[in-house]
């Protein structure tokens, strides 16, 4: 008996195996680490430099000379008429593709191919986008530096997106459902309509809000189609100008600044003192993507649990 | 129940025209989205060719291919796209060293030492990470690794200002989440019964790890690097921001190159005119740039759907 | 019957027994139908569906074929045999559910009161709101009791007040009494066995006078599966009802016609090996095989 138990404890070969891979484990966890506190100590580096800038002056003024007046207040306006435009083309364009495909599409090489094909443009760098925006929508269409082409351009880009994880919402849903209405004598449209959207959604929202996270931040599109422009004005419709469709529309058509574009400007700014302003403007831009992803986060796991 | 006469049940069953004319206005708009995607490939391409044929009338496909300069906007003129593509490679490569293995330890740890609850709150966070928008990058880089960390590091005199290996960094950060994130994916779904015989052995956890789980697992890491290549080389901002403008062929990462995506961008923000060959060089660039990420997506998915049909 | 199976896995075919492929000729009296020695005796009684030569495909697999079978009106008819006979296929193509398959493709005719369902110019959607069904796995929507009962009602532009078409329902499937007060409680809070009867309510408001019942008992506990027994003897005064079930007991207890299938060539292929009324097949089947599967020798 006791033989066996010298036996069984680990001993020359073996032993040092085992420490090999016992040590492993804070050779892994140590590279885990790495990567998100190399993010963490960024986030304080800007969060040190930005804290000083940060006030309700920074989000109300104009841009200016002078990096202590330095404001975001056009750029905030004109990433909140852009996401606005984004959101109402996109989101329907991309349910509706959605749907079609998961639900109406006939299973044949058309399907196929669109199926590879939103793969694929998900794919594609958003500077492509960005010269698909300039060449269609500002030059072809005419509608010039302006945040409709903006909204357009952005739209494009985000609707492959969120068609895929619509589509996973929507294969989410027990077909039982699907059967369960069919059986009933309910047309197609009217299974999808009233069994499977209702529980799809907030699996679309989910990854709809994430798309819209992607595009807050989105800067080289619109560099491209020419919003690294000078503004000192609230890009977009003011309040008055929503009683008048011809106000409201050349609104849109004003040219915009967004807040990454607002980043970028400052960050290239030769003159020192400014990379406080784009630190600023990165705490203002994280708390909105941050914002997006917890709710994002929130609605799953509420959900999750009916 | 009355057993119908046929005829009746015939004409009951027919499809109904005109009933249910919502249907059919229903289908029709959505075959419309759908078709949207479809138009956007068509345009995209369209655009591309178009434009890039434009510019290859006025500079040969010898030029442009086969010189080494890339020199468009100043005396002597010159197309040879090599010095932007050897600035994405550049770029690229030092980004992979970087990302691929502490991305690869990341998974390894979630899939196969940490334990469920450690994974369940790092996971997120890790994809979270997915989530910040590429300009913050750039300013990281810019502001903080360059003055920061390398000319400390290396030497001022030796480090640019705008530098390859900045870059690079901020792009392994970019991308640590896609690697990590995938190749998890695929070796937790690495069938548990593969690891129970290599224990059953007595292997250790590190030996199940690198001799079963890791080949096993092997098609789906190489599509999360694939992926990662090609959001690596089609990303704008850091690159530009932090890399440079200046088109060379160069293997030392403290210099500053341009890639494609850069020079784009430079010539997007440059109002050049219309019409002019510098105006339509960013869509030759940009063709390039396009079947490159195309390559790179397509083989990606290739080695999903491989990895889909072994173990799924 | 243990060589029987051995040879299916060996790939042997096996010979079909000879037999005319349809002997009864229309006029054939009911007398001369019962007395025929043919195992596959269709009923006397008029039918609600004609299956002639029936096959059904998904993809290169062929899952059942040349089924022939009358479904009698306000019978209660049960399809029996091992899993993989294509029982719940042949089920699944009286209201062309398998529609929704992709690669299922159906032959032969299904005569419906006379009419082919599968004709080019038939409509699924008024078929399914004629033929009722209710799945294995009870699967209320995630509403209301009331709303999951009025759906399908609503949907087909059935007049009268929720309330009601509820009520009326409910009493049918003898849920009312239970759910009365609840009415506005999600369908999913019932047990398994009020699942069910929930199910079988929808099916019911939308006044079809076919249900088609896929193994409605499989997932409920035995009282459970006694109240739904008794509520298809109950229903089928009114209705026509087609049952599939693994359960022999159940067959034998609810009802009136069984039709036992068999999958042949490697669970394909499902095929009509005997039909005729209940108490026949299981007293004294005509085909060795009906009597091996029933007396529990394989399956």
């Amino acid at each position: 008996m006791a033989n066996q138990s010298i036996r069984l404890r680990a001993g020359g070969a073996v032993a040092r195996r085992q420490l090999v891979s016992r040590a492993s484990r804070y050779f892994f966890l140590g590279a885990t680490v790495l990567g998100v506190s190399i993010l963490l100590f960024l986030g304080y580096e800007t969060i040190v430099t930005g804290a000083s800038r940060l006030s309700l002056d920074f989000l109300t003024n104009y841009p200016s000379r002078f990096a202590e007046k330095a404001g975001l207040r056009p750029a905030m306006f004109g990433t909140f008429w852009l996401m606005l435009i984004t959101i109402f083309t996109s989101i329907p364009i991309a349910i509706g593709t959605a749907i079609w495909i998961e639900e109406f599409a006939p299973r044949n090489r058309l399907m196929t191919i669109v199926k590879i094909n939103l793969a694929n443009l998900a794919g594609v760098p958003s500077i492509i986008y960005g010269i698909l925006g300039l060449t269609i929508f500002v030059r072809f269409a005419g509608m010039d530096r302006s945040l409709l082409a903006g909204g357009f351009t952005l739209a494009l880009m985000i609707i492959p997106m969120t068609v895929i994880a619509s589509q996973e919402a929507i294969r989410q849903v027990p077909p039982s459902l699907r059967d369960g209405a069919l059986a009933l004598g309910a047309t197609r449209w009217q299974a999808v309509r009233y069994n499977v959207l209702p529980n799809a959604i907030p699996g679309i929202m989910t990854g709809t809000i994430l798309s819209i996270s992607r595009a807050i931040g989105e800067t080289a599109a619109l560099l491209m189609i020419g919003g690294f422009t000078f503004i000192r004005f609230d890009p977009g419709p003011n309040l008055v100008d929503f009683a008048d469709p011809a106000a409201f529309l050349a609104g849109l058509n004003e040219s915009f600044t967004v807040i990454p574009i607002q980043i970028y400007a400052w960050s290239i700014d030769s003159r020192r003192e400014f990379q406080a302003n784009a630190a600023a403007a990165i705490i203002v831009l994280m708390v909105g993507v941050m914002a997006l992803n917890l709710l994002a986060a929130v609605i799953r796991e509420r959900f999750r649990r009916n | 129940m009355t057993v119908a006469d046929p005829g009746d049940m015939n004409e009951a069953l027919k499809k109904r025209q005109f009933s249910r004319p919502g249907e059919s206005v229903i289908l029709f708009v959505l075959t419309l989205c759908a078709a949207v995607s479809l138009v956007t490939t068509v345009l995209i391409v369209g655009v591309l060719v178009r434009e890039s044929a434009t510019f290859f009338e006025q500079v040969s496909f010898k030029e442009f291919f086969l010189e080494t300069e890339w020199q468009p906007l100043f005396e002597p003129i010159s197309f040879g796209i090599w010095e932007l593509v050897a600035g994405t490679l550049l770029v690229t490569f030092w980004a992979l060293v970087f990302a691929v293995p502490i991305g690869l330890a990341t998974a390894v740890y979630l899939s196969e030492y940490a334990h469920p609850n450690t994974r369940k709150v790092l996971k997120p966070i890790l994809e979270a990470l997915a989530g910040v928008p590429t300009v913050v990058y750039a300013y990281f880089a810019l502001t903080f690794i360059t003055p920061d960390l390398l000319r400390p590091v290396f030497g001022a005199d030796q480090v640019n200002v705008f530098n390859a290996l900045s870059a690079s960094i901020m792009l392994a950060v970019m991308i640590l989440p896609t690697i990590a994130s995938i190749s998890e994916d695929a070796m937790a779904s690495v069938p548990r019964d593969l690891r129970e015989a290599a224990y059953g052995l007595g292997a250790t956890r590190l030996e199940v790890t690198i001799r079963v789980v890791f080949p096993a697992a092997l098609t789906g890491i190489i599509a999360a690097i694939l992926l990662a290549i090609a959001r690596v080389v089609g990303e704008t901002m850091i690159v530009a921001i932090a890399a440079g403008s200046t088109p060379q062929l160069t293997v030392n990462p403290f210099e500053g190159v341009q890639t494609m995506t850069g020079f784009m961008l430079q010539v997007g923000l440059g109002d050049a005119a219309r019409g002019t060959v510098d105006y339509q060089s960013l869509f030759a660039v940009g063709m390039m740039l396009f079947l490159i990420t195309l390559a790179f997506n397509v083989a990606a998915h290739f080695f999903v759907r491989r990895f889909r049909e072994e173990y799924e | 019957m243990r060589e029987l199976t051995a040879e299916l896995r060996q790939g042997v075919t096996i010979p079909r027994p000879e037999r005319p492929r349809r002997i009864l000729t229309p006029d054939a009296t009911a007398a001369e139908r019962v007395q025929s020695e043919d195992p596959i005796r269709q009923p006397p009684e008029d039918a609600v569906f004609r299956l002639q030569d029936v096959g059904l495909w998904y993809g290169a697999k062929h899952a059942i074929s040349g089924i022939t079978l009358d479904i009698p009106v306000n019978r209660v008819t049960a399809l029996i045999g091992p899993s993989g006979c294509g029982k719940s296929s042949l089920l699944r193509c009286l209201n062309r559910m398998n529609d929704l398959i992709p690669s299922a493709r159906v032959e032969g005719t299904v005569e419906y009161h006379g009419a082919d369902i599968y004709a080019k110019s038939v409509d699924p959607v008024e078929v399914r709101r004629r033929i009722g069904m209710v799945f294995q796995k009870p699967n209320p929507f995630p509403k209301s009791i009331q709303d999951n009962v009025v759906f399908g009602a609503k949907v087909n532009g059935i007049e009268g007040s929720s309330r009601e078409i509820a009520e009326r329902a409910l009493k049918q499937a003898a849920l009312w009494d239970e759910v009365k007060n609840d009415l506005k409680m999600s369908g999913l809070e019932l047990s398994g066995g009020q699942q069910q009867r929930l199910c079988i309510a929808r099916a019911l408001a939308v006044q079809p006078d076919v249900i088609l019942m896929d193994e409605p008992c499989s997932a409920l506990d035995p009282i459970a599966t006694l109240k739904i027994e008794d509520l298809i003897r109950e229903l089928v005064k009114e209705y026509t009802i087609i049952i599939v079930t693994h359960n022999m007991q159940q067959a034998a207890r609810v009802s009136d016609y069984t039709a036992f299938l068999l999958a042949q060539e490697h669970g394909l292929n499902g095929t009509l090996i005997e039909y005729g009324p209940t108490n026949e097949i299981f007293t004294q089947p005509r085909e060795q095989r009906t009597e091996d599967y029933i007396t529990g020798r394989f399956g």
